[in-house]
Order: structure tokens, then sequence, then C-alpha cells
């Protein structure tokens, strides 16, 4: 049974608007680790505020365990949520933030105690609890978040961007944190992010949202390697899928898949490009290069080529080269609806 | 050397200290001063006035206490402002609320529309505030004025503790409502102990209001025993040209004296409630 479903929900803020989310299905599984990607103004945070009862769908219904839950408070659907600023108490301790659900439930003193024990060992915060969250780090302020959201045992976690705050390197280690502990405990979670290396390394299923709809949804994967349209295409990976028109066809390929002579020809079968390099960027591990086609149906198109910094020595600024892309690595968008389509035979 | 620096500075900060603190402190010596004199010593202009030149006496506190109804006022004032404040705040602080957070553009136009009545001069609303005590049949009654005060408490406050509710982050209710409790819940358990600040900001507005307001008082109460500190104070200690002036000082500073102290005990947060969202 799905945890979470949402059946073609529909928020529009402003009446005669464009919704802010339109017409969106999602089912979520047990024990899943769903991730809403898309940048912002993509619907994602609002889709997970209707989710959580804090804002109320236009039309379409949301189920929680299989039960329409349109009409419940927040405080009935038997959900944790962790925010974007962690939202603690400022007024309050870390431990009478952590028990703060079980007081507002009612649940005995001991009974709390005994909880907000069991959830701070989980995340190594016992000694935080006589600090107010002022007193805190990002770190620390997230992980007492994190416990607050897991005292009650909810049935579903929702996270709203939980990892924003930090700074780039614990935010790395936090990611992997929070993902281990998710699993551990192995209660289905809804996380929303707009950055796709999170998404990709934490989501069991990343859902990509642009506004307010639902463009693919799939395993990192899937929606890496068999991207569904155009945006999603472009939306994964840095840099971003080649996408070149031609011929009433938009031809798309990854930067790693466009390699240099020399590696090409290992390729099986495989179609070749002239590419002038007009500059390229060293970054230790790969180089990134830019240029543009030369001649072919693609000609004066901007295309971008990743390549391991091992290869391609001798590639220089400046010169034209003859890279090539298998065929099995070509994706195909049909230029009208820029979805994807049937593989067809690439333009030369 | 940044030590001659420090030490100039120290002397500036207590040259700043000690000249307001003479200057604010001044008129709370004079009373207490005067307070204890004999006339003859008061009324001699070739007399040094800092000094008792006759042995001090408590004559006009027995006088003050003795002879005209200043505890019944003190008790009357305490007791009108207590209520004020009741009502105040049980008005003030959800309409504050709502309108920060539940009417969306609307609540801050109606949050000005709210504010600008508080510019209204008192004086111009006196005649049909005097027109609603009729007929209210509370003429000569502390009632009269319990009724028409919070009409200048509740706009100000309003207003005041707005700015204090929607400087608390949004996602601080919605936490809390996930976390179990009611949209009520969540305003009385979370936001207004948050508030505190705010709300004893208005504690205090409403209260002085309260003691320091002269003409509703005196027009609307007539009978002594119902007079508030304020007004009793100055109609019963000057009789036509004749001022009890040691009574009329003991009076002001035995009614000023306890607010002065409830004021400094919660300086910081009075502070707080005026300059809250001023930075950040």
């Amino acid at each position: 049974m799905a945890i979470v479903e949402t059946r073609k929900l529909t928020k529009v803020f402003k009446r005669g608007n464009v919704g802010a989310v339109n017409n969106v299905d999602l089912e979520s599984r047990e024990g899943e680790f769903l991730v809403l990607l898309g940048p912002s103004g993509s619907g994602k945070t609002t889709l997970l505020r209707m989710i959580a009862g804090l804002e109320e769908p236009t039309s379409g219904d949301i189920l929680i365990g299989g039960r329409v839950v349109n009409d419940l408070t927040p405080r009935e659907r038997g959900i944790a949520m962790v925010f974007q600023s962690y939202a603690l108490y400022p007024h309050l301790t870390a431990f009478k933030n952590i028990v703060f659900p079980l007081k507002a439930q009612g649940i005995a003193k001991a009974e709390r105690q005994k909880r907000a024990d069991w959830a701070a060992s989980l995340l190594g915060i016992k000694h935080l609890f006589q600090r107010k969250p002022r007193e805190l780090s990002g770190g620390e302020r997230q992980r007492v978040a994190l416990a607050r959201a897991i005292v009650r045992e909810p049935s579903l976690f929702l996270l709203d961007e939980p990892l924003s705050n930090l700074d780039a390197k614990l935010r790395a280690s936090a990611r992997e944190e929070l993902e281990q502990f998710q699993k551990r405990i192995g209660t289905t979670a809804i996380y929303v992010t707009h950055d796709q290396v999170e998404a990709m390394a934490m989501g069991d299923r990343v859902v990509v949202m642009s506004q307010g709809s639902v463009r693919q949804i799939g395993t990192p994967a899937v929606v890496y390697d068999e991207p569904a349209d155009t945006f999603v295409a472009t939306f994964l990976g840095s840099p971003p899928m080649n996408i070149l028109p031609a011929n009433g066809v938009i031809v798309g390929f990854r930067p790693e898949h466009f390699l240099p002579p020399g590696v090409a020809e290992r390729l099986g079968e495989h179609v070749s490009y002239q590419f002038r390099v007009t500059h390229s960027e060293y970054l230790g591990a790969e180089r990134i290069l830019y240029g543009t086609m030369e001649g072919g149906a693609f000609n004066e198109r901007k295309v971008i080529s990743r390549i391991p910094a091992t290869h391609g020595a001798e590639i220089s600024d400046g010169n034209v080269y003859s890279f090539a892309v298998a065929n099995r690595d070509l994706k195909f968008f049909d230029p009208k609806t820029e979805k994807r389509t049937a593989a067809a035979r690439p333009p030369s | 050397m940044a030590r001659p620096a420090r030490v100039v500075r120290t002397i500036v900060l207590w040259l700043v200290r000690i000249f307001f603190g003479v200057i604010l402190g001044f008129p709370f010596l004079w009373m207490l001063i005067t307070t204890f004199k004999r006339s003859p010593d008061l009324y001699n202009l070739k007399n040094n006035p800092f000094i008792f030149n006759e042995p001090p006496t408590l004559d006009n506190l027995r006088l003050l206490f003795n002879e005209t109804l200043f505890l019944r006022w003190i008790a009357n004032t305490a007791f009108a402002g207590a209520v004020v404040v009741v009502i105040t705040l049980v008005l003030a602080v959800p309409a504050a609320y709502a309108l920060a957070r539940l009417t969306g553009e609307w609540g801050t136009q109606l949050g000005i529309g709210v504010f600008l009545t508080y510019l209204v001069p008192p004086t111009l609303l006196f005649i049909p505030l005097s027109k609603i005590v009729a007929a209210l049949g509370l003429q000569d009654s502390l009632w009269s004025i319990i009724v028409v005060y919070p009409s200048f408490t509740i706009p100000f406050s309003t207003w005041l503790l707005m700015g204090f509710f929607k400087s608390i982050p949004k996602d601080l209710e919605d936490a809390a409502m996930v976390d179990g409790l009611t949209r009520w819940g969540a305003f009385i358990k979370l936001m207004v102990p948050m508030s505190t600040s705010g709300i004893l900001t208005v504690v205090i507005f409403a209260f002085t209001l309260v003691t320091q307001d002269f003409v509703y008082a005196l027009t609307f109460i007539s009978t002594a025993a119902h007079q508030t500190v304020g007004v009793g104070v100055a109609t019963f200690l000057v009789r036509g040209d004749v001022f009890y002036w040691q009574s009329l000082m003991a009076g002001c500073l035995i009614a000023a004296v306890p607010i002065g102290i409830l004021y400094n005990i919660f300086l910081d947060r009075f502070i707080e409630g005026f300059t809250v969202g001023a930075v950040k």
C-alpha cells in the first residue's frame, strides 16, 4: 500500500493564474526515500506543504495510508516535518523542543523522557539537551530538528531542504548521515531539494518537477540516463546534456559521452562530429571542453564535452577535433512537445 | 597605546551618565525633600531650597493619608489600570495575531487603519465618548474611564503587537501545527510566550495611560471616592489658591515610584518591545 498518494493535486494561489502545482499524481512506496527535485518556483515545496496539511489544495486528493486526508488538520495526519529553517522553538531548550510533539499529544512525562533519550542517542545529541537553539551550531540544530521529527514515530517524514543551511563540507556528511538514518528507522520520507547532487545521492526515486508539473519520476539512474523530456535532460547533470535541434528532431547527448579521438574508436557503433574547442576548464579529475560543431547538421551549435583528465592531453583551445558519440548514448526528443521519442538515425 | 583612549572613554561615559542621572533624578529628589519640609522653611525665599533649614516633619504625610482619600485613589487607579490592561490584552492580542497572519493583504491595510484611529486627538473623541458614558449610565463611576481608556490603548497595542507577531517566522507555527497543536494552541503556547516583550510593553503602556490621564478622569468622575490618583491629588490638595505643596509632592512621589521600579525591572524587554524588527 502506498504511504502517500496524490491524485490530480492542484494548487492555484491567485485565481486566474497558472497553478503553483498542477495535476500532480504521485505515489510513494513503503519505506522509500522519495526526492522532489526542481528549480525554485517549481512547486515542490507547495506540494510538500499540501501533503503536510499546511496548504489547502485547490483540487485533487491527498491520501495517507489509503485514507483521504484533505480535510484533516496537520496534527491529525500523523506526519513529521523538518523545515528548511529547522523551525526550532527559540524559547525552549533542545530537550523541550524534542518532546514538544509528545507533550502536545498528552504523552506521560516518563515516556516523553524515554523517547527523547532514544531519539537523542540515535543522533548523538544527548549532551545538547539543556541548550537553547541559539547556542547550537547549524549541524546541531539540524539534528535536534530531526530528533523532534522522529520522537513521535510518524508514518511519514517530510523534509524541506534540510541541508541547505549547512556549509558545503558539513552538507556532504549530513547527507550521508541522513540517508543512513532514514534507512535505519525505515520510515517513508519525502525530501524536497533543488540540489541535483543531493537528489541523485539520496533518493530511491526522484520526482523531477518544473512549473508545478511532474516531468518525470524514476530512480536516479533512470532520470539521468533516460530523461523523459529536454527539461529533465538539461536540469540534471552538470554541465547539462547537449541539446541540438536539426532536421525536425532534437538530439541530446551527455558531455561525458562526447568523446575525443582515440576513445571514440572503442565505442562500437557511433557518429562522429567535428568539434572546435573554444576554451576548456581543468577541474583536476576531469576537463570540461566548450566549443562549437563544425559543419554538418549541427553547424555552429554550442556543445560541451567532459573528459577524464587522463585523456586527450593533446587537445588545445582553438583547434578542431573529430569527437564521437556512441549511438546508444544519443537521445531523441520531439521538437514540438520536447518529449522523448524513439531512437532514430542521428543526423551527421 | 589603547589605555589612555580607554580612560577618556570611561570618563566621558560617566560624565554623560551623571549628567542625565542628575537631570532625570532631580524631580524625584525635589519631591522627596519637599515632602518633609515645614511650610515656613519652604516659603522663605532666603533659605537654601536643597537642605532642611528647619527640622523635617511628617505632618504633610499625615495630611495626605488622613485628610484625603489618597489610599483609596491609589486603589482605584490600580483597579482601573488592571481592568484596562486585561481588556486591552484580551482584545488586542488576538486582533493583532489575526491581522498579522490570517487576513493576507488586507491585514496590513487594516492594521494601518487601526493605527490611524490612534492618531485622532483624544479631545476630539471627548464629546462622543461622554455621550456613550451617559447612555451606559456610568457617570461618576470608575467604570466610565474603564470603558473609555481601551479605545485608546487597543489600537496602539494592536498595531504594536502586529509588528511583533510578524517578526516571528511562520515556520514556527507550521512546525507547531505539524507537531500536534491546533492553530489556537500554537497561538497560545508558542506565539504568546514568544511575544512576552511586546505583551509587557502593552501592559506598561496601558497601565501608565490610566495613571497619567487627567481630562477624562476629571470630567467623568466627580465624587472623591471614585477618583484616580492623578486627579484626586491635584483636585483635593489644591484648594482655591491654596497649594498643599508638600502633600502634593508626597502624593506624586508615592504614585510614581512603583511605576518607576516596574519600568526599570522590564527595561530591556520594554526596549525590545519598541524596537522589534528594527534590525534584521
